[in-house]
């Protein structure tokens, strides 16, 4: 059916071959291909008159003649075809969609996509896909460098520099801007002085280039792209420092990019430089640098600032972070700033701030949003230079591509050999043959340079479209050849591979043990060496900007806290996630709880009648199935605000109370000759889960303690964690502490007795109470639930 | 005593200066020497740094114990656990390197010198980590401490019955948990391989 609706709706156009869809191959995936596909290729063909001239990026390029759709004298058109009207975003749309459903087929296919990189396979999409739109008889849209810079560049930046590791980045920084400056200005003069001569040398078509277009062009291809490097070191795994060290690169490299490719466009018509040019080039490139670093980092100042305010609506926080973020880039480039490093400077200066500041639920939602976006981007890039291979207007000449590919790895290798050595002389860590063989194999070129040398005029270059092909034989060379090889390398050179590794509260309490002692031998030496001014940093951090820019109680937690926070509410998620109980995915499979660290409290006199075991059984299962029994759903989802979640806005009195409940908990111990574990974060609740499930249950009958409720039939079951307040209202909380204190002064008689009677009653006082939690919307109450400790402090 | 050959006499004559300067001109450095040190008093574990310098463990001797005053042996002595290790360093040589500074840390650690880090111990570490903030209580760094003594003893002893005792972390169990933290190379101060010029020696 669908194949036929196709059919009809291609042979309205005429003049256009009718594709037959039938003849498709019958597997399902390849008919929504082909589907796609066909789409696309008739929408490209029809003539929009209109639109032509308007849009951009218009699609189509091809003059068809058109026009089936307007009638005169007929009765009215019940059904009628207007698609000039959407056209624009219904053909953006099928390119994503095209590109997605890419995405997906790679890794449906068992084998490909640990032998190929997904980079390669998307430009030989884009090759078919254009090749495809060329048959037809169309031109085939280009990656236009105005949809690259604005729309697709930004959101790649943006996600890695959000989520760029500080600490590595600025432990090798002197490494990341030596490679990224040096590094890049020599290549780009080896490549293009070299270039130069080959040009001189040939003679007849070649000697017109000039030198000043050779460096225009040697500047552009020795950037090492930051896209192409994500996308094939993301799938390789190698250990951080090189992954650091490539990818910083390709980062800051953007900005000795910018200079010398307006450096020499703007001298390349005027046929010479002199010194003073240069010398300009120079005050400009720190202004470049600097200044998109400090547009970037007043943006995310704003941001994080804004985000100290969004605890009433939080649904808009990811708002805020996007488009600071994208304001942060679109100001540089007013200013032909470097657009890159201020989206950098921006992502990694306001996370710490905004981290803090928002809900549980924005981080993930931000996380995944910039994953998306930077995923589409990426996909939608490999296959545009595809097709732009096809459609480019190319001129082969064999000399300049080789000797360019040639001269491109060769100033490749030498830089960077070149480099470590000096480098190494200050590293501490050095480098070794093996590091600079990946970092040097790594240089991939990409997509910017390709944008890049789109942007230049004809006028101006008449041989850009030579430079057009060889940019893009590069380009196909280092991503093809170099991306793919690039894992069995890393393998069989065993370069040492990314660990897996979660972090531990040791490791923690340790390294923030080793910042404060090797500042603290630094001051002793007196030498103001690289700890010392981090250690000033932070205390700047902590005593100033912290409380600017981070609301509430938050800007004075330490930073060790607000660690084991996270890791608690990661260990409960997990707990949650894994169904809880017999299935633990990372439970250690230890009986120790605190009892075995605890030392061992001298016998007590014990003044009370000892509870029977039995007694004590009934009494703990009265407890249990009670707290069990009672959930009630109190309000419904609503779009606009999320119900309160208690430990995130009530976060002192929680702890106020949490504490209160601790001293009662250990109170009620007494009583009880057998021993209820204290309660203990999730570590401790995760070890005896995995020993004893029983003892669990037991436990958690103490009610003093918040417990977190999963609803595990809901919707969205792993991030939907409800917060049972056991205390939320005074009535069994005063009651259960008069109790208390009743119970401890008269230390006599029958405590069991009125144990009984207590929580009996209790048991009445804690149904109607309103229990506070954070609903979604409810199929009903679950068989099965996971009682947990709150995962945060006393 | 100081092994390595590579420690240029450039920098012990530094290191000296430095030395003469703490203790203003006297042959001992004793603990209020380094106590005046104006930028250590920000230093949130500043008495057990100063402690490792006058701890008779780390001077290479067997015998426990405190000294009361040090000379400027001891003192390079002290210094030379953060001397970073040489680049072509074989695997075994590294394993040692990595040993010695994870025994130093033990060592400011193990206050009471019995060769156990006990569960008061590293509480005690944890508060001080967090004593320059002051809302937080003791509560809190209990928790901490409480839930990293269970995770050692988790990852170290595994089973344990729920009459055991666990007794605190030993060396060994120290060096366990710790072997993810690359200590061989971030223990490490600069200053032994930068230029001396840069060292405020004196001033």
């Amino acid at each position: 059916f669908i194949c036929r609706y196709v059919h009809t709706y291609l042979s309205i156009f005429p003049g256009l071959p009718c594709l037959h869809l039938e003849s498709a191959l019958l597997k399902p995936g390849s008919n929504m291909f082909i589907l796609v596909l066909g789409l696309l290729v008739g929408t490209s063909s029809p003539d929009m008159g209109t639109n032509h001239g308007k849009s951009p990026d218009s699609h189509n390029h091809g003059p068809q003649n058109q026009g089936n759709h307007t009638q005169s004298k007929k009765p009215f058109p019940v059904l009628s075809l207007g698609y000039d009207h959407v056209r624009l975003p219904f053909e953006i749309s099928l390119w994503v969609l095209l590109a997605s459903l890419m995405k997906l087929g790679f890794h449906l296919i068992p084998r490909l996509s640990s032998i190929v990189p997904e980079s390669c396979l998307l430009i030989v999409v884009g090759l078919l896909v254009g090749g495809l739109i060329k048959l037809v008889g169309e031109i085939p849209p280009v990656l236009e460098s105005k949809i690259f810079f604005l729309y697709l560049l930004p959101p790649i930046i943006l996600d890695a520099g959000y989520f760029l590791p500080i600490r590595q980045f600025t432990e090798n920084l002197g490494t990341i801007l030596m490679f990224a400056v040096v590094g890049t200005l020599w290549n780009a003069f080896f490549v293009g002085g070299l270039l130069y001569g080959v040009c001189q040398l040939e003679g007849h078509r070649l000697v017109t280039v000039d030198l000043l277009s050779c460096l225009l062009f040697g500047s552009i291809i020795s950037a090492v792209d930051p896209v192409a490097v994500l996308a094939v070191f993301e799938e390789i795994h190698i250990n951080e420092l090189l992954h650091i060290l490539v990818f910083g690169e390709s980062l800051l490299n953007d900005a000795v990019t910018v200079v010398l490719y307006h450096l020499f466009e703007e001298y390349s018509s005027v046929g010479s430089i002199t010194v003073m040019d240069v010398f300009l080039g120079i005050v400009c490139f720190l202004v470049v640098s600097l200044g998109g670093i400090v547009v970037g980092a007043i943006y995310g100042i704003l941001a994080a600032f804004t985000s100290r305010f969004t605890s009433h609506t939080r649904v808009i926080e990811p708002l805020f972070v996007f488009v600071y973020s994208y304001m942060a880039y679109l100001s540089a480039e007013v200013f032909h700033l470097s657009g890159i490093m201020a989206l950098i400077a921006c992502g990694a200066v306001m996370r710490p701030y905004v981290e803090a500041n928002i809900s549980h639920k924005s981080h993930t939602t931000i996380k995944y949003f910039l994953k998306m976006w930077s995923s589409v981007s990426d996909t939608l890039i490999f296959i545009f230079l595809g097709v732009s291979t096809v459609a480019g207007p190319h001129e082969w000449n064999w000399t300049f591509v080789m000797a360019t590919l040639i001269f491109c790895l060769v100033a490749r290798v030498l830089g960077v050999v070149g480099l470590t050595f000096v480098i190494n002389k200050f590293r501490i860590i050095k480098l070794t043959s093996k590091d600079q063989f990946i970092i040097a194999y790594g240089g991939l070129r990409g997509a910017i340079a390709f944008s890049l040398v789109y942007l230049l005029k004809t006028e101006h270059f008449p041989m850009r479209n030579m430079f057009l092909t060889a940019i893009i034989t590069v380009i196909f060379f280092t991503v093809f050849v170099q991306g793919m090889t690039i894992r069995p390398l890393v393998d069989l050179l065993a370069v040492k591979k990314k660990q897996e590794t979660k972090r531990s509260i040791n490791e923690e309490i340790h390294t923030q043990f080793l910042d404060h002692l090797l500042t603290g031998i630094e001051d002793i030496c007196g030498h103001y060496g690289h700890h010392h001014w981090k250690d000033k940093l932070n205390r700047f951090n902590k005593k100033y900007v912290k409380k600017c820019l981070i609301a509430g109680e938050r800007s004075k937690e330490p930073q060790l806290i607000a660690f084991y926070h996270k890791m608690e509410m990661k260990q409960a998620i997990e707990l949650v996630e894994s169904g809880g109980g017999a299935k633990l995915p990372s439970a250690l499979p230890s009986t120790v709880s605190m009892q075995n660290i605890q030392p061992k409290k001298p016998p007590q006199d014990r003044a009370l009648p000892q509870l029977s075991k039995a007694r004590e059984e009934e009494i703990r299962k009265i407890l249990r199935t009670n707290l069990q029994r009672t959930r009630q759903r109190l309000r419904s989802y609503n779009r606009h605000t999320l119900v309160a979640d208690p430990y995130e806005d009530g976060w002192n009195e929680l702890l106020i109370k949490r504490k209160k409940m601790m001293e009662l908990e250990k109170k009620m111990n007494n009583y009880l000759t057998v021993p209820a574990p204290p309660p203990d974060s999730p570590t401790i609740a995760r070890a005896r889960l995995a020993s004893d499930p029983q003892a669990w249950g037991l436990k958690s009958v103490t009610e003093s303690i918040p417990t977190i409720k999963v609803d595990l039939a809901s919707p969205q079951s792993p991030e939907s964690v409800n917060v049972v307040d056991e205390f939320g209202k005074k009535g069994s909380q005063s009651k259960a502490s008069k109790e208390e204190e009743g119970g401890l002064t008269m230390k006599v008689p029958s405590p069991t007795k009125q144990r009984k009677d207590k929580t009996a009653d209790e048991d009445n006082d804690k149904e109607p109470q309103q229990r506070l939690m954070r609903c979604l919307s409810d199929p009903g109450p679950t068989a099965e639930e996971e009682d947990e400790d709150e995962a945060f402090l006393p | 005593k100081l092994r390595s050959p590579r420690v240029s006499i450039e920098q012990i004559k530094n290191l000296h200066n430095r030395f003469t300067y703490l203790t203003q001109d006297e042959d001992t450095l004793r603990r209020e020497h380094l106590e005046n040190i104006s930028n250590l008093a920000l230093n949130p574990i500043r008495r057990q740094i100063i402690e490792a310098f006058f701890d008779k463990r780390n001077m290479g001797e067997k015998e426990k114990g405190c000294l009361q005053e040090i000379g400027f042996e001891e003192f390079v002595t002290v210094l030379s656990f953060f001397r970073p290790p040489k680049p072509r360093t074989a695997d075994e040589e590294m394993k040692n390197v990595k040993k010695e500074k994870l025994r130093f840390l033990f060592n400011m650690h193990d206050t009471d010198k019995d060769g156990i880090i006990t569960l008061d111990e590293y509480r005690r570490v944890v508060e001080e980590l967090l004593s320059s903030y002051e809302t937080i209580g003791a509560e809190t760094a209990k928790a901490i401490s409480d839930a990293a003594m269970l995770e050692v003893a988790s990852v170290t002893v595994g089973q344990m019955g729920p009459d055991e005792f666990y007794e605190g972390i030993t060396f060994e169990q120290f060096m366990q948990i710790l072997k993810d933290v690359e200590i061989e190379t971030k223990m490490n101060i600069h200053f032994w391989n930068l230029d001396t010029r840069t060292m405020q020696c004196g001033k």
